[in-house]
């Protein structure tokens, strides 16, 4: 543990990070990674340096945005979080009103300085509310409890399927769902909703969009339609198969610069990474998604109250979900579902918005308060 | 939700969450497992088969076919070469408007007809996005003019050059070189087509057909790298294309040409020799045609025209024409009746104008009424008395008869490379007996041994008699190949001759018996060919007419006046020569159809080429053919 207390001026570079509430190993991950994706972007988009500038401004937002939520107190977060949930179901209303179409789904606020897609901030405001909701109860929550979390995640959850967006709702009952998982949900009510929602899964089924019915289609027999439904999960197979044990290189991919792998350089970014870096490539990543999931959740158990616990844990595993559903869906383990590569697709609320998850992260992990003994 | 704040344990809660993150972590642990197993399954286990599409995905291979060699005359001149065309293709996906509605506007500038649409639907079909299809295959200076003037207007439509065949000597050697043509159906049954990818010709005819597998080459490739639209980015790997074998023939080319001239305006056919190798100097069959009408597919007006024509230009008389060789095959008589030693030389036997067989009062007539009276053998080859010969085969036989004439070849296809040689038919008891059922009869052997009845030979087999009998029995299989050309080095490499099995004699004198007998053919003031051929001679000249009945004539009823029987009906002129006597340098047969005397119409004919041939190696000497085909293209226009 850090023996600095609060006051202290710095004397070490550890130290002065502290005094500034980043905390140095995710610090140094989200670099990493940060840097790690202007590379892959470089080569997936083509050597086009504009969409890596872009990346770099974004990042570079977003690194700024992560230290200024750090500075925040905790007991901030928990106290305004229900507000910032609130503003998002408006924006989302909002965005169902009068949204920006793209590709065929409404998904766009345009603020006139900005776009930008109001669900990312579900995203972080979802998780939030239900662990400032739990904060004060006594825990394991009990079945009313559930409900109402139910309730705080379901509301946008259906704003968003109207878009709609599937992949960006799942991440939101995900989130939620993760909340109440750390919060002692009963295994058997877990069993229980597990098992309600496979009976439901014919009424979502009948509920999809044909896009997306087509999608899950594709995903239980990709080789029924190569060169239509099926083609990215095909293609992008390819591009990973292809990689080998070392991949082909930066910049020597061919699946992505030639154009067969659709979406290179966002939600197929993946394929793009492990068709030039190989086996090795993949598991440097998978080190370093699994290194910051691993801190996240020591910060969790670090924590000093039941909301930051909640919520550093919840964070977290989204964190993880995101990664591990992105790279599923484009090594064909999961069905196609618009999900970028977390930190590394070109995308910037997606960048923004789960580097502000780590900015209240930090804040959970600096501020607490030292036993000295 | 007030009443829910009961105190809260912490510590109970703090080991509730150790757990659940402790469970997390396991459920965590076990979806890294299974997502790194998928990316194992993909990236190593899969490795090889995913490569594989990768590499397909992205590359493509284009054929690169390969170019024709070309065929040379013995002195080099050009008999068949490649030359550049323009080609008129579109690639659909660049046309920004209709391809229908480019072509109509094309067809203002370059003519393009129904057959070429449907042809270009046709082809479009079968052809790969981004890649150009043929519209029109060969564009005139003109069409191309035109276009290039206009191509702005024509996004996606482009002119591609190319190589296509083209014949210098047409006509004159179209039945030696003969063409090629569009590969078939029925083609791509025989060839290998994997070295015919890209290929869109074949040899039909002629040399192009017998040495296609040398003059083709082998096709080479290059892969191209693609985009996932097929459009060509760049050249990732070539491997050149062999060129074809460029073939250098026997034929003199002028020789040939003179040869096709003396025909003049009859039908018929000639075939020139060289007797010391068989070399195929010229052949011709009269009419020729224009074998370039053929490379980029005959028209059906043209081909119908070609096949309705009563001359019947596509028939190789020379090769597939089988003739009753008629007198011309005496000689061969005479040599076989004097190896089998049935009759003496000098020994005068009695001439009438017809004898009758025994318990038949039919008459075999000499072509000459009042006879011949009393002659040798060397008078009965000169005068060419039937009667003589009619006694000889008496004495000869039918199985004699049959062991000569095939000794010479006669009966059987001489084996010259070039397709669809007839064999003719040199009749014998077991030949009648399988084709016609019937016994052999006595009378027919009085006619086959003057070369009618069932008896019949190409002239190739003629000229291959007389270069037998030039020889002395040591003649060579006729053949049009003299050398292959590599087309990379240029050095030549002379094909060997090949002997045809000799004629051994039991008295090597009798060759000179008939040899001197034919000379006197032309030579002695009775001979029947003096008055036409033996005037002036440069060179001692054997050789020895025939006339072969038309089916349908009564036998030997010749009419006096030529003019009055239906051309159809009348005689084929015949004759065979060879010369230098002592030193033959050529040997020929000439077949003029319904033309009459043999002597008095094929005689000077064979007189003419002989003496064109012979006063060429007179006139100017020419070195050995491998230092003349050196630098080739630059003697075109010379011969020429």
């Amino acid at each position: 543990m850090s023996s600095t207390t609060e006051h202290d001026t710095p004397t070490t570079l550890s130290g002065w990070l502290t005094y500034r509430r980043i905390d140095l190993p995710l610090a140094v991950a989200l670099v990493c990674c940060g840097l790690l994706s202007l590379f892959v972007l470089y080569s997936a988009s083509g050597r086009s340096q504009a969409i890596v500038i872009d990346q770099a401004i974004r990042l570079g937002i977003g690194l700024v945005g992560m230290i200024t939520l750090a500075q925040v107190p905790p007991h901030w977060y928990r106290l305004g979080a229900p507000w910032a949930y609130g503003l998002s179901i408006l924006l989302l209303v909002g965005v169902l009103v009068l949204g920006d179409a793209a590709m065929g789904a409404k998904r766009w606020l345009d603020l006139g300085v900005v776009r930008f897609q109001p669900s990312e901030i579900t995203k972080l405001a979802v998780p939030l509310t239900v662990a400032a909701y739990f904060h004060h109860r006594t825990l394991p929550p009990r079945l009313h409890e559930v409900l109402v979390a139910g309730l705080i995640m379901g509301i946008p959850v259906a704003l968003i399927v109207q878009q709609p967006d599937l992949g960006t709702a799942l991440l939101i009952v995900a989130g939620g769902s993760f909340t109440l998982f750390f919060a002692g949900l009963r295994w058997r009510i877990i069993l229980l909703l597990i098992a309600v929602g496979a009976a439901a899964l014919p009424l979502i089924w009948f509920n999809l969009h044909d896009y997306q019915q087509q999608r899950v289609l594709t995903f239980l027999n990709p080789a029924s339609d190569p060169l239509g439904a099926g083609y990215h999960i095909t293609q992008s197979k390819i591009a990973i198969g292809s990689g080998g044990l070392f991949g082909k290189g930066w910049l020597n991919g061919t699946q992505a610069h030639l154009n067969f792998l659709p979406e290179s350089d966002t939600d197929f970014i993946f394929a793009v990474y492990a068709e030039e870096t190989g086996l090795f490539g993949v598991l440097g990543l998978v080190a370093l998604y699994g290194f910051m999931v691993v801190r996240g959740l020591f910060i969790a158990l670090a924590s000093q109250d039941t909301f930051q616990r909640l919520a550093a844990a919840s964070l977290s595993l989204t964190f993880f979900f995101y990664a591990f559903v992105n790279m599923g869906m484009v090594a064909g383990l999961l069905p196609v579902v618009g999900v970028p590569l977390p930190l590394i697709s070109f995308g910037g609320t997606s960048m923004v918005m789960l580097l502000a998850s780590f900015g209240v992260l930090m804040s959970i992990h600096t501020h607490r308060k030292m036993l000295v003994t | 939700m007030s009443g829910d704040d009961a105190i809260k344990n912490h510590g109970a809660e703090r080991r509730l969450f150790l757990r659940r993150t402790i469970a997390a972590g396991v459920i965590l642990l076990v979806l890294v497992g299974l997502l790194l197993a998928r990316i194992y399954y993909l990236q190593v286990a899969k490795h090889g088969y995913y490569e594989t599409r990768s590499q397909d995905n992205r590359m493509r291979v284009e054929v690169v076919p390969p170019v024709r060699g070309l065929i040379y005359s013995r002195h080099g001149q050009l008999l068949a070469n490649n030359q550049p065309a323009y080609q008129l293709e579109i690639v659909p996906e660049q046309v920004a408007e209709s391809v229908k509605s480019t072509l109509d506007r094309l067809d203002e500038i370059v003519t393009i007809t129904e057959a070429d649409r449907s042809r270009f639907q046709a082809r479009l079909r079968q052809t790969p996005s981004f890649r150009g299809t043929p519209i029109k295959l060969s564009l005139t200076q003109r069409e191309v003019a035109r276009f290039e003037v206009n191509r702005e207007q024509f996004p996606g439509v482009n002119i591609r050059a190319g190589l296509t065949r083209h014949y210098p000597m047409g006509r004159y050697a179209a039945h030696v070189v003969g063409y090629v043509g569009g590969i078939t159906e029925r083609d791509l049954s025989t060839i290998d087509r994997k070295r015919y990818r890209g290929a869109s010709h074949i040899g039909k005819a002629g040399v192009e057909l017998s040495y296609e597998s040398a003059l083709h080459g082998y096709p080479g490739s290059r892969v191209i790298e693609t985009n996932a639209s097929g459009r060509a980015l760049r050249q990732l790997d070539e491997s050149p294309a062999e060129a074809g074998q460029s073939l250098v023939l026997t034929l003199d080319a002028r020789l040939q040409r003179a040869a096709y001239d003396a025909l003049g305006d009859k039908d018929g056919a000639i075939v020139a020799l060289d007797p010391e190798d068989g070399g195929v100097l010229a052949l011709v069959s009269k009419p020729g045609y224009n074998s370039d009408l053929f490379v980029d597919g005959i028209s059906h007006k043209n081909y119908a025209r070609l096949l309705n024509n009563p001359h019947k230009p596509l028939y190789n008389r020379a090769l597939q024409g089988q003739y009753p060789p008629g007198s011309t095959i005496k000689p061969v008589m005479a040599i076989g009746a004097l190896e089998a030693g049935v009759i003496d030389p000098d020994k005068r036997v009695w001439c009438p104008g017809y004898i009758t067989l025994p318990g038949s009062d039919h008459h075999y007539r000499d072509w000459k009424r009042s006879g011949h009276g009393w002659i040798n053998l060397t008078q009965a080859i000169e005068r060419s008395s039937d009667v003589y010969f009619y006694k000889l085969g008496m004495k000869l036989g039918i199985d004699n008869i049959h062991r000569y004439g095939t000794l010479f070849g006669l009966g059987h296809k001489t084996g010259i490379d070039l397709p669809r040689e007839n064999a003719g038919i040199m009749p014998s008891r077991e030949w009648k007996h399988g084709h016609r059922s019937q016994p052999w009869y006595p009378g027919e052997t009085l006619i086959t041994v003057i070369g009618q009845g069932y008896m019949t030979a190409t002239p190739l087999q003629l000229a291959v008699v007389a270069s037998q009998i030039a020889e002395r029995g040591h003649a060579y299989e006729p053949h049009v190949l003299k050398a292959r050309r590599d087309p990379q080095t240029g050095a030549t490499t002379p094909v060997a001759p090949e002997a045809l099995s000799p004629i051994q004699l039991t008295d090597e004198r009798h060759w000179k018996t008939v040899i001197n007998a034919m000379k006197g053919v032309i030579n002695d003031p009775r001979g029947t060919a003096h008055h036409y051929v033996g005037m002036n001679l440069k060179y001692p000249i054997a050789g020895k007419s025939g006339s072969a009945q038309v089916a349908g004539l009564p036998q030997n009823e010749v009419a006096p006046d030529l003019s009055s029987i239906p051309y159809q009906l009348r005689e084929h002129a015949l004759f065979i020569a060879f010369a230098p006597i002592e030193d033959p340098k050529i040997a020929v047969a000439v077949v003029v159809e319904h033309g009459g005397g043999g002597s008095s119409v094929a005689g000077p004919i064979a007189r003419e080429v002989i003496d064109s041939y012979l006063d060429s190696l007179q006139g100017e000497p020419r070195g050995p053919i491998t230092a003349k085909t050196e630098g080739v293209p630059r003697r075109v226009a010379a011969d020429s």
